[in-house]
């Protein structure tokens, strides 16, 4: 049974009078353990996919199977369940709270989720060790380098240890050496079996994934 | 979510933004504050008011010879017959259930001859009950010797002010003193008591009224006071007195005035008084409120991004709807607290600079003021606070 399951998914959004099919029948299946890019250029409806497969946006027709359940028809509530405790996200402007340090940013879905406080600093505490932000901890974002908060960002997408990682554009605001350094961090993840999706429209990028989709339009171009 | 880390989500937001949350909180600070001196000063008042009616004791009972009644005029032009209240009436009455005293008032107006001086002065034909019944003070001698109604001898007890007026600072005890055409001699005098509605209560004579029935030349009381004990309902000692009276004198030709009727409706006028004065700072209050509602709605929209992150994460609406909500609470609770405070102190303040003013701040009013804070905090958020829960996820995260 493949991870992610997606049925000749539909998505439409109506702008003004007209209808922009963002996507078209969509088919899709992940293993668990995939890296998968999803590649394309704007417009061809990449992210769409990648807020669908987070639960963030709801398809207009088609199924979407997550670990053989159908989570298109949860409630909005047990949709952010499933996000709380399966799906970690990275994003390309990294979506830190500005006013609480990086422990506390890392600690946000612990704290969402309820977890009492001494078991959320003692992993706190391993997460700034394993992303090496140990002397960071008490520093707000906009004290931290642009590389530094996306190893935050991650800490805190994994912190919850989700079984799939979605990440928008991930180094889309770093340069080169320091988007290495995440992308080997994110890789790292996957290696010890979650699954990495990165939506990207950078090639180079894209061809470090083990699988590789093409979106255009709406549509799968490609899936090698 | 654990509670107790949604207060502190919403103090770290409230800090991040010192100055506005200052200013905000300080509209709420402001309307508890004028509410709280507003009411304190009410009830100080209240208060002021009931301790002048009170200080004779609450618990008494009058009677006045007559029945207050309109009717039609006697058909043969004989005047209509009251009997008017004596002095058996008034020792009667002291075999009334649960009465601890009574006192027959007889009063009127006269020239009182002492020491070589001349005063008009008010007198008061009372027996030795006068003391427990309105609660006087002797400050030297004694008063009236108790026992001795009808074959009462001349004494007399003075009010402190004129006792002043005719003997100064002489001891008066057992002076001769003349008021009318009668003689007495003084054996007490009364602690000062002050002035009530007007009238002062020192420049005053107490002597038996059987010697006032005497000297104004009358054959019945002006009033009978009856004092009951403390607990036992005023209407159930009323029907005891007006029982006995009416066994007396064939009919209800008398009425009986209870105190705790009075106070009970000049309580009732005081208290809405306070409510009304407490209304008018309520609307600065109002004021406050719409200062949250303004400052929740900029920050969610400022927020908007950080809102579809807490999505992204997997907040469900009701805890982002919650740490909007929460927030305006800390709001609202910080500037009741801080406003608790300022009105108080100014309340004080105010006593202490005019202490004639009459200032009580209850703690009933400190809990309510900071609960209505609560409520304003809680109304005020709702608003901003659903619509943060209710903003799309995807729409929010792309928001700059």
């Amino acid at each position: 049974m493949p991870q992610i399951e997606l049925r000749s998914i539909e998505r439409v959004f109506t702008l003004g009078d007209s209808e922009v099919h963002a996507l078209r029948t969509l088919d899709l299946a992940v293993e668990a353990g995939e890296y998968i890019a999803i590649m394309g250029p704007s417009g061809s409806g990449k992210s769409t996919l990648l807020n669908l497969l987070g639960l963030l946006d709801r398809p207009n027709s088609g199924t979407y199977l997550l670990e053989g359940r159908d989570v298109t028809t949860l409630t909005a509530e047990e949709q952010a369940r499933v996000r709380r405790e399966r799906i970690g996200f990275v994003f390309q402007s990294f979506h830190l709270v500005p006013r609480l340090t990086a422990a506390e940013n890392i600690a946000l879905p612990m704290m969402l989720a309820g977890i009492p406080h001494g078991e959320r600093s003692r992993r706190v505490a391993q997460a700034l060790k394993d992303y090496g932000l140990a002397s960071r901890a008490d520093h707000r974002p906009d004290q931290l380098s642009g590389g530094q908060r996306q190893r935050v960002a991650i800490a805190r997408a994994t912190i919850m240890h989700p079984a799939m990682i979605l990440a928008d554009e991930p180094t889309g605001n770093l340069d080169r050496a320091t988007g290495e350094d995440v992308m080997g961090l994110l890789e790292g993840l996957n290696a010890s079996g979650v699954t990495l999706i990165v939506v990207t429209h950078d090639a180079v990028l894209g061809n470090r994934a083990r699988r590789r989709v093409a979106m255009e339009d709406g549509r799968k171009v490609e899936d090698r | 979510m654990i509670w107790s880390d949604a207060v502190r989500l919403a103090l770290r937001a409230i800090t991040a933004h010192r100055l506005r949350s200052f200013l905000t909180l300080l509209g709420i600070a402001v309307g508890i504050a004028a509410v709280i001196l507003l009411t304190s000063i009410g009830e100080g008042i209240h208060q002021f008011v009931l301790a002048e009616f009170t200080q004779f004791g609450t618990n008494v009972i009058g009677i006045a010879p007559g029945k207050t009644k309109t009717g039609g005029a006697p058909p043969s032009g004989i005047p209509t017959s009251v009997r008017p209240l004596t002095l058996d009436d008034a020792r009667a009455l002291e075999r009334v259930a649960n009465a601890t005293a009574v006192t027959p008032v007889i009063w009127g107006n006269s020239e009182v001859e002492a020491n070589g001086r001349l005063r008009r002065t008010t007198i008061y034909g009372v027996n030795a009950a006068m003391v427990k019944v309105f609660t006087l003070r002797v400050r030297s001698g004694q008063f009236l010797p108790p026992g001795e109604d009808e074959s009462a001898r001349g004494f007399v007890v003075l009010g402190a002010k004129l006792k002043n007026e005719l003997f100064g600072a002489e001891n008066p005890l057992g002076a001769r003193l003349r008021i009318g055409s009668l003689q007495f001699r003084v054996v007490g005098v009364l602690e000062a008591k002050g002035q009530f509605l007007g009238i002062d209560l020192d420049d005053t004579a107490y002597i038996p009224a059987a010697r006032a029935l005497e000297l104004y030349n009358r054959e019945g009381l002006a009033e009978i006071h009856v004092s009951y004990e403390e607990g036992v309902p005023a209407s159930r000692v009323a029907e005891a007195v007006k029982a006995v009276l009416k066994a007396r004198h064939g009919r209800e030709d008398f009425t009986v005035t209870t105190q705790e009727d009075m106070l009970r409706t000049l309580s009732k006028i005081l208290g809405i008084l306070t409510a009304a004065v407490g209304a008018l700072g309520g609307i600065s209050l109002l004021v406050g409120g719409v200062g949250i509602v303004t400052i929740m709605t900029i920050a969610v929209a400022e927020r908007t991004n950080e809102i579809g992150l807490l999505k992204a994460l997997g907040a469900p609406s009701r805890t982002i709807l919650g740490i909007f909500l929460g927030e305006a609470v800390v709001l609202a609770a910080v500037g009741g607290l801080a406003g608790l405070t300022l009105g108080v102190g100014i309340a004080q303040l105010a006593s202490f600079l005019v202490p004639a003013l009459p200032v009580h701040t209850p703690w009933s009013f400190v809990v309510l003021a900071e609960l209505v804070a609560i409520v304003i905090g809680l109304a005020a958020g709702v608003l901003p606070a659903r619509r943060a829960a209710l903003l799309d996820a995807v729409e929010a995260l792309r928001a700059e």
